[in-house]
């Protein structure tokens, strides 16, 4: 799950990080009064959507007169944000968060993420702030400098004041660094954090280290522990139908074919489509209906799909494992009757009762086609969506 | 012969009277799997199945002799079983639990980096040596014992690969689903080393996804120690960056876990990958000359 800026920037606080004095606003007169409330002559304006490259879409500005912080929120509350990082439709907004202004002295990065190769929390600083990590690691990997965090020790001073003294920071920046380092830290164990980036920290005008952005990241399987960061999640940010997915527990995600694709397991649904796909068609969404197969839960899943207007044929792979097929069979077809399933489905069933399955669905005197084999399934698919693209 | 579990291993099963650990506890008793006893606290002294039931797995360890635990209890409290299991001495451990906070396996894993143990899971299909134990999830009847050792970060994906070496009559000697999650207990690596020991299998399919690097990982330990011959295949060439398909493990981050750089690494292993899940037998068939 992501967090905006501004609710990153609210944890931040909380554990005594720099950020500057700020507030979400939902409308221009709201973000008047923040900025009056902040005081002083010059404020950061910035539109709230789950999408980086918010600067150069013009979604971040300095503005110099309470006008022109109306007249940014004016333009962007209520509109769409395009930029490199998301569709061509953008994300919503819906909230802008004005900031006072930071004179800055020196751009550096800060990030802490859960690196699977080490299976340890990595830290991840480097003096070329401002810019995508990515892109430093790409070229200039010397330029990252890491501390890796035992979990049962725990982060250490020593390591902050290493990352600190290797960034070029002196006098008191060194101890304001490992403090904030320290802090991070703390902040990701107890928030269930999966990433958390702040790019770019500033040492600011006066000499002192400060956190300009900032970006969270949490573990969607920790939610359950953070009932006060799961309140924070903004549905509007996701797909509609993603999020209407999550809904029903099932995992889907929008591609931009045209073959629906439903199938049991994570890594079958990915194979599915990439089998669509090798055999000349477009799969339209990744879903994984889940284990069971249940009426309900292929109800749901046959909802969504069919959502998509792109959607010329269903393709629906079952591996039964421990419940049979026949079971999933009675399944799709009382939700092919309650749905009103107008485009071809095409349904291939192996494993458990595959069989007793595919006689289920022939039986039952609706438009399903039944594929022999994988091939066969996802070759017919590809035929009732109208050909090979 | 076959790796991790045989006819003697003998195992208990945490969170033994809940659903799924009823459900999957019979099967495994119908196959023939040494279940001999499981953990539910507070319910200690009690039977289920027709086996004891024990507070805690060190009056388990102790009563049954067990060395293997299958886990089925929520993902909030598996950390707290993961190590209750690590700590009564039990050497494999095969969480099917989906759904653990990834900070509870950073800490599960550094513990088991100190212990001999091993852990197969989270978020898997479990482990099965086919006519011998079946500790999981996964349909006994698709196996069949035999001479192809399998390894997956996917359930159902490992159904398809079974039932493909089941159908052309090569069989299994023992299929490992490692699971989907980030943070997996053991590796491609830890499994394909004990492929490679075994005396059983005589060839390795590989099923990997997108996400993280543990497929490269792998293609340059096969390089460096495998002589057996393997397939692999990797689902999600047509998945987009960015987006967590289903297992949290599998989403392509910052451009890297790409299955067209997992299939490149493989290849110059010299693995022979298939791009379609439907040629793994075929495949298997053609560089064994098994026909």
């Amino acid at each position: 799950m992501n967090l905006h800026e501004y609710q990153a920037k609210g944890l931040f606080a909380q554990y005594g990080l720099p950020v500057s004095e700020g507030y979400a606003v939902d409308t221009a007169d709201q973000a008047v009064a923040a900025a009056e409330k902040i005081g002083g002559e010059r404020w950061v304006v910035k539109v709230q959507v789950h999408a980086g490259g918010r600067g150069k879409a013009g979604g971040v500005k300095v503005v110099d007169s309470l006008e022109a912080v109306r007249a940014f929120a004016d333009q962007w509350v209520g509109k769409n944000l395009v930029t490199i990082q998301t569709d061509e439709n953008g994300q919503p907004v819906s909230k802008i968060y004005v900031e006072s202004c930071t004179d800055i002295d020196r751009e550096l990065y800060l990030s802490a993420v859960i690196d699977r190769g080490s299976r340890r929390v990595v830290f991840m600083a480097s003096t070329e702030g401002g810019v995508e990590i990515e892109t430093v690691a790409e070229e200039t990997p010397e330029k990252i400098l890491r501390a890796s965090i035992d979990p049962y020790v725990g982060a250490q001073p020593y390591q902050g004041r290493e990352l600190a003294f290797k960034l070029g920071l002196e006098g008191a920046q060194v101890r304001q660094f490992t403090n904030l380092f320290m802090g991070l830290n703390k902040l990701f164990e107890e928030s269930d954090c999966s990433l958390l980036e702040i790019n770019p920290l500033v040492v600011t005008a006066a000499g002192d280290i400060h956190c300009l952005d900032a970006k969270i990241n949490i573990d969607g399987n920790a939610l359950y522990r953070q009932p006060e960061i799961a309140a924070m999640d903004d549905p509007s940010q996701e797909d509609e139908r993603e999020a209407q997915a999550a809904e029903y527990n099932l995992n889907y995600v929008a591609l931009d074919g045209n073959i629906g694709c439903m199938v049991n397991g994570a890594g079958l649904a990915m194979g599915t489509m990439d089998l669509v796909k090798l055999h000349g068609g477009n799969p339209a969404n990744f879903l994984d209906v889940g284990g069971g197969a249940t009426k309900e839960a292929v109800s749901e899943a046959f909802k969504i799909i069919l959502s998509d207007s792109a959607v010329r044929a269903v393709l629906i792979n079952i591996f039964g494992g421990i419940v049979s097929c026949a079971t999933i069979a009675e399944g799709i077809i009382g939700a092919v009757q309650e749905v009103g399933v107008e485009v071809p489905v095409v349904v291939r069933f192996e494993g458990n009762n595959a069989e007793l399955g595919r006689e289920t669905l022939s039986n039952s005197g609706l438009n399903i086609i039944p594929g022999e084999t994988l091939v066969d399934a996802a070759e017919k698919a590809v035929a009732a969506a109208g050909g090979q693209s | 012969m076959s790796i991790l579990i045989n006819h003697d291993t003998k195992v208990i099963c945490q969170g033994f009277t809940g659903s799924q650990g009823t459900l999957h506890s019979e099967q495994a008793l119908a196959y023939g799997t040494q279940l001999v006893g499981g953990v539910t606290p507070g319910k200690g002294g009690s039977t289920h199945l027709g086996l004891p039931v024990f507070d805690t797995v060190a009056d388990a360890v102790q009563a049954t002799g067990a060395t293997a635990s299958v886990i089925y209890v929520p993902a909030g409290f598996c950390k707290d079983s993961i190590l209750e299991a690590l700590d009564a001495g039990i050497e494999l451990i095969v969480c099917i639990t989906e759904g653990i906070p990834t900070l509870d396996m950073l800490a599960v894993k550094a513990r088991l980096e100190l212990t001999g143990a091993r852990m197969i899971g989270p978020n898997c299909p479990g482990v099965i040596t086919p006519g011998a134990c079946k500790i999981g999830i996964m349909p006994g009847d698709i196996h069949l014992p035999g001479k192809v050792g399998i390894v997956s970060r996917s359930g159902t994906l490992t159904y398809e690969a079974v039932k493909q070496t089941t159908d052309r009559g090569f069989g299994q000697s023992t299929c490992v689903g490692i699971g989907g999650d980030p943070i997996p207990g053991s590796h491609f690596i830890d499994i394909l080393a004990l492929f490679q020991e075994d005396p059983a299998t005589e060839a390795i399919v590989m099923v990997g996804e997108i996400g993280g690097n543990a497929e490269e990982e792998a293609a340059a330990f096969i390089k460096a120690n495998v002589t057996k011959p393997v397939v692999a295949y990797i689902a999600g060439v047509t998945a987009p960056p960015g987006k967590r398909m289903g297992h949290a493990g599998a989403i392509i981050a910052g451009g890297k876990g790409t299955a067209d750089d997992k299939f490149a690494a493989l290849n110059d292993a010299g693995v022979r990958t298939v791009r379609s899940l439907a040629e793994i037998g075929e495949a298997l068939a053609e560089i064994t000359g098994w026909s």
